[in-house]
């Protein structure tokens, strides 16, 4: 899968998690830009590894502050 | 005005200004003229279900003390003994001048209370689960837990090397589609709770635990909070369910039935002994008081023959439970799945006004609140003693019927 195409995936994904509308982009931040708090980010983080079939640790979540971080990560995870 | 009283006055640089937040939430909350729900002192202890709290002669619902062993006779006779012979503390290691007799003799009663080859005593039970998980999960294993995991279970983890994975709260489902995604070959340690101490709810440890095996995956159970109350020996959930020997490691406290303070972790793996070398949080430690250790082996081989006692905390839990609900309160399970009720509150300000109100009526219950509950509730948790009577149970409900209908939480 291409990281286009992981993109597209993720941003359907995100849909329903991102309450307020908010505009996504490389740079758009889970704490800050979408409000995420623990029990969201536990929620999408299993949406997501469901619909990849992988395994993002807390440890590599803990790398991960935005949008862009995430299909850079979930590309290279599916891939492996 | 209370908004920048904290961050106006911090100087450039203050470590301090990241607490600021929760700063602000308490200052807002004790503004409104409540009692510090986090500042209660006893004065007095008068059993294990009574004390002398803020000047207030108070029954106690939110100890874990759950099978009063407090102020048996027996204990405390160890004890005074113990301090006589053996005196106030070790001053030391337990891997240097820090294993007395007594250290030997209350880990023979663990022993022979689980049925298990080894067991390894811990100053708390704390320690214990941040020193076995953190050291037996290294750089390149798995961790896979239950996102409710207690704090210490958490800090162990954060501790060690291994990578974390959280799945969704007692979701059999969510655990095994992680478990087969972990690389083959790869080690992997499962963690559960069999009580999770705030909603009061038990895993389904017979099912998570069959499938954590079937991947290859060592099992540790915190059986903290079930200890003493559940199982047909007291042994815990594991016991309930039949699946003792399924469990790679059991680790629990002292300081809930037991009654005094310490950790533990018994297990029958052939090379267990080795964690007395290699645990940091084992051999970097003061080893507990003589008088702690003798007091924990003598409740703990009492709490072997406690079945009247269990029988009596079950129909405490399931009174105390079922009338709390039948006068709406919502609650943290459908029943009494263990002698921890959760109440939930509809938020921390009526949380706290309702805590105050049972504390003024004489009621010591628990305010947890986040990031220590689940989804951001607000409970009142309540734990019942073996010790309670039923007629204090009753007096506990119409404490809560008052309390319920002057906050404006009940009808």
């Amino acid at each position: 899968m291409t990281e286009a195409e992981v993109d597209t995936r993720v941003r359907a994904l995100i849909e329903p998690f991102n309450k307020k509308g908010v505009e996504i982009a490389e740079g758009t931040t889970f704490a800050n830009d979408l409000e995420f708090d623990s029990l969201t980010v536990m929620d999408f983080v299993a949406e997501i590894e469901d619909e990849f079939d992988i395994i993002i640790s807390m440890n590599q979540q803990a790398e991960i502050e935005s949008y862009g971080q995430l299909v850079a990560a979930v590309h290279k995870l599916q891939d492996s | 005005m209370t908004e920048n009283a904290t961050t106006d006055t911090a100087p450039k640089g203050d470590l301090f200004s990241k607490f600021d937040d929760i700063i602000q939430t308490r200052e807002t909350l004790l503004a409104s003229g409540v009692e510090d729900p986090y500042n209660l002192v006893m004065e007095k202890v008068l059993s294990p279900t009574r004390a002398i709290c803020n000047g207030r002669d108070t029954i106690l619902l939110g100890t874990y003390n759950y099978m009063g062993m407090t102020f048996d006779p027996d204990v405390l006779d160890a004890g005074k003994q113990a301090l006589a012979d053996y005196g106030s503390g070790t001053t030391g290691s337990r891997v240097l001048n820090g294993t007395f007799q007594g250290h030997k003799e209350c880990e023979d009663a663990l022993k022979e209370f689980y049925g298990m080859d080894h067991a390894m005593v811990f100053s708390t039970g704390y320690q214990a689960n941040l020193g076995i998980i953190s050291t037996i999960a290294g750089k390149g294993d798995y961790v896979i837990l239950d996102i409710d995991s207690h704090a210490s279970i958490y800090d162990g983890c954060a501790m060690g090397n291994a990578e974390i994975v959280p799945f969704r709260h007692n979701d059999i489902e969510a655990l095994e589609k992680r478990l087969r995604r972990i690389p083959e070959g790869a080690g992997k340690l499962v963690i559960l709770e069999g009580v999770y101490s705030m909603m009061g709810d038990v895993a389904p440890l017979k099912e998570m635990i069959a499938i954590s095996k079937k991947y290859g995956a060592m099992v540790l159970v915190d059986e903290a909070h079930s200890m003493g109350f559940i199982g047909e020996n007291g042994r815990g959930v594991a016991e309930e369910q039949g699946v003792m020997d399924d469990c790679d490691f059991i680790i629990g406290t002292f300081s809930k039935s037991v009654g005094t303070v310490g950790g533990f972790c018994v297990s029958n793996h052939p090379k267990f002994e080795i964690m007395r070398l290699v645990c940091r949080p084992y051999v970097f430690t003061a080893s507990l008081p003589p008088s702690v250790v003798a007091t924990s082996a003598t409740s703990i081989r009492k709490l072997m023959h406690g079945s009247n006692k269990r029988a009596h905390l079950w129909e405490n839990s399931k009174v105390l439970h079922k009338g709390l609900r039948d006068l709406g309160f919502e609650l943290g399970t459908p029943e009494a799945q263990s002698a921890i009720i959760a109440v939930i509150m509809p938020d921390l300000q009526q949380g706290a006004m309702m805590w105050e109100a049972l504390l003024k009526e004489g009621l010591y219950v628990n305010l947890a609140r986040p990031p220590a509950t689940p989804a951001g509730m607000t409970l009142l948790r309540c734990s019942l003693c073996a010790e309670h009577s039923a007629e204090e149970v009753q007096t506990i409900l119409a404490m809560f019927e008052r309390a319920g209908k002057a906050v404006g939480i009940i009808s």
